[in-house]
């Protein structure tokens, strides 16, 4: 089996089913009824359910086909959350999907065409649909009927495929075969093998018509026990498990109902499997013994407050805004607008006044990150009770200057970089923040609109790096020269230095470490002759990093790609044998997961972190300096994090795999059984290049599973947690109410605990889902200092730098399903509170730093990857020695 | 249609195709400019627009600028002249609006298929007469078929966006009459442009993929779609990318993008293509922004610049001028790419790509 067939099933596509008139008696009511309406609200659902395409069948006797499909398919274009995705037609009648061609304008998939009429009216209708542009699912029915068994499947799928090819002018990669799923469990014994025929067929297509595509309806299987759903779901699950690991590449499926393999009951999971398989005679009678088991849900809620008030109303304001209490900052605005007479008065008198003083705190140390943040809430509350009051609005109140903020394309990380928004707007900046994912252009035509004074750039994953510098090349290219702020997790002084300074030599980007330094900077960038001065400081510094990097490169002695295979880790395996198998192999997923296990498994050391407080908890609250504000702030948090646990604020979503697996080289290969025949997919690890010795072997994450070679069993884990499904709604919430404060608080906490999350996760691999440390009874202090056998590392990371990896994680977990978790093009998760990585456990696993690596590394990995040079450069640029950099001229911004 | 050696016409054509797919492998082609605001220049009564034929023609014929091909054939000859003097490889027809669905506006429909049979012949003659006055340089006729009027993805009214003013089988219809009378009239390649709708582009394409069945010369497809919005989505919805997968099946000789925005707007779109489409790129964008009185302002030298700057970046192999584009800027234009290798064409890892409003894309 060819690389590509066994990596089909880490790619699985689900295709909506629920807009299906034979398959959905709801949806039939409701196109006989006319409700389109409600028919559109079915295709929706599906999309946000996770359907990648939408199947659309209006094969009923009483419906005019052709008139239902065109009348669906319009509405459906005039609905951008459903023509997003592409569509399949689906009909038994040409005509009808001829009608359905006619109304799309994006590339969709026919379902089905069959030689059941012979070949010539077969390639009509291939040509046809080919002059419309789209793809095609041909079933496996010929003039003699409908395929059942292996071999009449596949022959007439090697039949079609032909005729396709050669005389109908399609490529290999727009052809899917349906090879027929049929009912099992039907009482009548030759149905038997019905769906192992599908899945034996299913694998040679696949071997036999490279290219191809295999596909099927799923619902068919189980339909003798119509009526019972949660059973047709088990056996669905089933029967996907290993339709899939076949090579199925899609399937028709309800995608907001598919149900999780590792979740069914075991027992009747054998008996489904029984069925499935076609392991016994009695099968489907003991399947019906015990078909009847699952489900359940919950709420609850609860309430928290506090109150504040005295002082006349001017220095009210000021205390209020001083003391960041919001409390009755509505009723003070209002009192002081009636006293003053001018909502303008107000807001230059007693507030202006107010965060001068915080302003003053904060530059002084004084004050801290969590109390200006407050701070800026009472302003801001303060500014939007008064602005309705004021005749024309301070729409061109620029201020002290005007910031174009955001988190470029690709990344959707934006606490830090709302930070230093607050920051920056109660100093008298005008931020205009365009948020997360936002493409170059829009950061630089809203920056020319907006007449801004410097543009802030922030990320959290190493590919926004890559994403930075194009932004800084084009901002050189249309001939800017506004000063460039960078910051964000993983940026750096040396790689603004190095990376993204020689991309704009027309203008001055410059490194903002955190958020009490951005208002130095951004201070000293809107003043002309500081902004010289700066610059030129700035260039002088990045110029002698940049040179004291070239010149430097024997610092960092590095071994050759072989040299350092050579002195990998060797773990013996027979003293030092591999963990245990797992009680249960493949994907589990937890829906809903109690926040309230997870709360208790929070690192709040990061969390203060996040606040610029630095110090480790808890001895951070009886710091002498920082303790009061850091006592405060972990008070607020602990009573939101009350009200997020009690009130289900969000959905803590979490899936969990675990695979026989063995290391071939550097890679590790997953596969889907014990005895290792099905592989799953490929996990590419980087090893350290630094030169070592024996004591210090070069790493990579590979050393940690047994080789294949070796013959001794040993397993793999992944996962993916989040703590985010419902977090963007709740932070606009915060965002309506101008309350940056609750809104940081609030997304800082779900980072928490989605970090929480994996945390606890990974304690129950260890005991129970995994088990190979059964006894292990440790606490969260011991939990954090990683006393345990095993780790957890994440694609992006120190251990495997290469956040690509996450789409092969993601694709074996189904994280997107499974989870709710999605990956952007640059590979950053959304949610943006989630955690995902692998599991070794092995007791020599350690967590390391790959390093820097070679050229030799590079173009292995790449070739190892599928990649081109290009492509592996820029997914690992931090890794490598930047290519020959333009050296930029000495000139400075003006 | 009766010409005399239709044999040696088809003959001459297909060598002329043959030096087309020479002439991009090797440099990047210049196309026309823009038609409107040539005519306009001229300034046409009422009258000069009917000319005799259509004296007594019920509706006012002022502006229906394809209609001239017929009453004023000298005024296009001559148009078309100064953009082959200016240098442009590649002239087209003036048949932006001649379907049977675009001339109902004025009442004449029923000439729509003369109209595109003159108007190539015109572009045809003019072409010939170019190259026979410096045989080292061969030129080429795109027959002009635009979006028409009419929209079959989106709704004209607003309280049923399930309404439809016209269906597939009209605009595929009234195609297929345009795409015939234009490969009868001589042109080189099919220019399929100003795409806002993705479903009329494939009409269209159907209509000329159906005239291959036929057994009609097959002529090389360009394809030129047009973003509406900073967000670079054509006006039915969809993005560059997903534009491109659905139109992929006409394995046109070249795809890209034309008219709605200046140069500058455009590139991010247009390097988006490029990165995508395993054809050549072209990109014929307006002379800039249209100022307060809707003029293009963006003179022969900026907006060369600018599209040297793409050539010079890799980003395309065909280029020219749409909205307020005059000979004076296909002259710079022509200039300013000279010598510029033309991009080469990426491989796409092949892969069953889908699309609806985005891209889908297969692992």
């Amino acid at each position: 089996m060819s690389a590509t067939t066994r990596d089909t099933l880490a790619t699985f596509i689900h295709i909506g089913e629920r807009t299906n008139v034979a398959g959905s008696a709801r949806f039939k009511r409701l196109i006989q009824a006319g409700d389109y309406e409600a028919a559109l609200a079915v295709a929706r659902e599906q999309i946000e359910n996770g359907a990648q395409i939408i199947d659309i069948n209006m094969d009923e006797g009483l419906l005019d086909g052709e008139q239902a499909m065109t009348t669906f398919l319009r509405l459906v274009a005039s609905e951008p959350a459903i023509a997003r995705v592409p569509i399949m037609i689906d009909s038994s009648k040409w005509s009808v999907i001829e009608a359905g061609l006619k109304c799309v304008q994006g590339k969709a998939i026919v379902n089905s065409i069959s030689l059941k009429e012979g070949e010539e009216p077969f390639l009509e209708m291939a040509r046809t649909i080919r002059r419309y542009g789209a793809a095609v699912v041909v079933m496996a029915f010929d003039e003699q009927g409908q395929a059942d068994t292996v071999e009449r499947k596949v022959s007439i799928c090697e039949r079609a495929y032909d005729l396709l090819t050669q005389r109908a002018g399609f490529d290999p990669e727009d052809i899917i075969f349906d090879p027929n799923i049929f009912a099992v469990a039907t009482g009548i014994a030759e149905h038997n093998d019905y769906a192992l025929a599908f899945i034996e067929a299913t694998w040679q297509i696949k071997e036999r018509l490279p290219g191809t595509r295999v596909s099927g309806g799923v619902s068919n299987v189980s339909f003798s026990f119509r009526g019972n759903e949660p059973l047709r779901e088990a056996i669905h699950a089933v029967f996907l498990y290993h339709a899939i690991a076949a090579g199925l590449d899609m399937a028709i499926v309800n995608a907001g109902q598919l149900a999780q393999y590792d979740e069914i009951d075991p027992e009747l999971r054998d008996r489904i499997e029984d069925v499935i398989l076609n392991r016994r005679a009695d099968a489907t009678e003991r399947l019906l013994e015990i078909a009847e088991r699952y489900r359940d849900a919950g709420a609850t809620h609860r309430e928290v407050d506090t109150a504040w008030r005295e002082l006349p109303v001017r220095e009210r304001l000021v205390h209020a805004l001083v003391n960041g209490i919001n409390d009755h900052i509505v009723q003070d605005a209002e009192e002081a607008r009636l006293e003053l007479g001018e909502p303008l008065q107000v807001i230059e008198g007693p507030l202006m006044d107010g965060m001068n003083v915080v302003g003053d705190l904060f530059g002084q140390g004084k004050m801290f990150l969590p109390q200006v943040v407050k701070s800026a809430r009472v302003m801001k509350q303060a500014v939007a009770h008064l602005e309705p009051f004021m005749e024309a609005k301070r729409s061109d109140a620029r201020g002290a200057g005007r910031v174009v903020m955001a988190t470029v394309k690709g990344d959707v990380h934006d606490i830090g970089k709302n930070i230093v928004g607050v920051v920056l707007g109660c100093n008298g900046f005008d931020v205009i923040d365009l948020g997360v994912m936002v493409p170059a252009h829009e950061i630089l035509d809203t920056a020319i609109e907006q007449d801004a004074d410097m543009i802030g750039l922030s990320g959290l994953i190493t590919p926004s790096l890559e994403e930075m510098c194009s932004v800084a090349g084009e901002m050189e290219r249309r001939g800017m020269t506004l000063p460039l702020m960078i910051g964000g997790a993983t940026t750096s002084k040396l790689h603004t230095a190095i990376k993204i300074d020689p991309c704009y030599t027309l203008g001055q980007a410059v490194y903002v470490p955190d958020a009490s330094r951005a208002v130095g900077v951004a201070s000293a960038l809107v003043d002309p002759e500081q902004r010289a001065a700066l610059a030129a400081e700035v260039k002088a510094e990045y110029r002698e990093i940049a040179q004291r990097r070239a010149a430097g490169g024997g610092a960092d002695r590095r071994v050759s790609l072989r040299e350092a295979r050579e002195n990998r880790l060797r773990i013996d395996w027979t003293a030092s044998p591999p963990p245990p198998a797992p009680p249960q192999l493949g994907v589990r997923a937890f829906a809903d997961y109690d926040l309230g296990e997870i709360a208790p498994n929070i690192d709040w050391t990061p969390f203060f972190r996040t606040w610029e407080l630095r110090g480790t908890f808890p001895t951070i609250l009886d710091d002498p300096v920082v303790g009061p504000t850091a006592r405060a702030l972990h008070a607020d948090a602990e009573a939101m994090l009350d009200r997020l646990v009690a009130e289900r604020w969000v959905t803590a979503r979490a899936v969990v795999g675990l695979w026989p697996a063995a290391s071939v080289g550097d890679d590790i290969r997953v596969y889907a059984d014990a005895a290792r025949r099905v592989e799953l997919a490929t996990l590419h690890t980087l090893r350290q290049q630094l030169a070592r010795d024996r004591e210090h072997p070069n790493l990579a994450l590979a050393d940690f599973i047994a080789p294949l070679e070796s013959g001794i069993p040993d397993h793999i884990g992944a996962f993916a947690v989040t703590a985010g499904h419902g977090e963007r709604e709740r932070a606009e919430a915060f965002d309506r109410e101008h309350d940056d404060y609750n809104k940081i608080l609030f997304t800082a906490l779900c980072d928490r605990l989605a970090e929480a999350f994996a945390e606890h996760l990974h304690a129950r691999v260890r005991r129970e889902l995994w088990g190979y440390a059964p006894e292990e009874a440790l606490t969260t202090t011991e939990l954090i200092a990683e006393r345990y056998d095993g780790i957890r590392p994440a694609p992006g990371y120190g251990c495997q730098p290469d956040h690509s990896e996450k789409r092969t994680l993601f694709a074996l977990l189904a994280a997107p399903e499974s989870a709710g978790i999605h990956l952007t093009e640059s590979c950053a998760m959304t949610p943006g509170s989630s955690v995902s990585g692998l599991y070794f456990a092995h007791p020599q696993a350690r967590y390391f730093g790959v390093g820097r690596i070679g050229s030799d590394q590079l173009e292995d990995y790449a070739a190892r990857k599928g990649w081109t040079l290009e492509e592996a450069r820029r997914w690992l640029s931090t890794l490598i020695d930047e290519p020959s950099a333009r050296v930029s001229p000495p000139a400075l911004a003006g | 249609m009766s010409d005399p050696t239709p044999g040696t016409r088809e003959h001459s054509r297909e060598r002329r195709i043959a030096a087309l797919h020479a002439a991009a492998a090797e440099r990047i082609l210049v196309l026309d400019g823009a038609w409107g605001a040539q005519i306009q220049e001229h300034r046409l009564t009422e009258e000069q627009f009917r000319g005799e034929r259509f004296r007594d023609h019920p509706v006012p014929l002022r502006g229906n600028n394809d209609i001239l091909c017929l009453t004023r054939p000298e005024l296009i000859s001559e148009l078309i002249g100064a953009y082959l003097e200016a240098g442009a490889d590649i002239v087209s027809t003036n048949t932006f609006t001649s379907t049977a669905i675009a001339q109902a506006d004025y009442g004449t429909e029923g000439v729509a298929a003369e109209l595109n049979l003159a108007a190539a012949r015109l572009a045809r003659a003019a072409a010939d007469a170019a190259a026979a006055a410096d045989p080292t340089r061969p030129r080429w006729v795109a027959g002009s078929i635009g979006p028409t009027n009419r929209t079959l993805s989106m709704s004209a009214d607003v309280n049923d966006p399930g309404a439809r003013i016209v269906d597939f089988d009209q605009v595929c219809d009234a195609y297929r009459e345009q795409v015939i009378a234009l490969h009868d009239g001589g042109v080189d390649l099919f220019l399929v442009e100003t795409i806002f709708d993705t479903l009329n582009a494939k009409a269209a394409l159907k209509a000329i993929l159906d005239l291959q069945d036929e057994g009609r010369a097959a002529l090389p497809i360009w394809i030129s779609g047009t973003v509406t919005d900073r967000s670079g989505r054509i006006l039915s919805g969809q993005t560059v990318d997903a534009f491109w997968i659905s139109v992929r099946h006409a394995e046109p000789f070249a795809v890209g993008l034309n008219c709605a925005f200046g140069a500058e707007q455009l590139r991010p779109f247009l390097a988006q293509l490029a990165g995508v489409a395993d054809t050549l790129i072209s990109a014929y964008p307006n002379a800039g922004l249209p100022n307060e009185l809707g003029e293009y302002e963006e003179g022969p030298e900026e907006m060369s610049a600018q599209l040297r700057e793409w050539a010079q970046s890799g980003l395309v192999n065909i280029v020219g001028g749409c909205c307020g584009t005059t000979p004076a800027h296909i002259r710079a234009i022509a200039r300013a790419v000279s010598g510029v290798a033309p991009r080469p064409i990426p491989e796409v890892t092949p892969t069953l790509r889908l699309s609806g409003l985005e891209p889908f894309a297969a692992a």
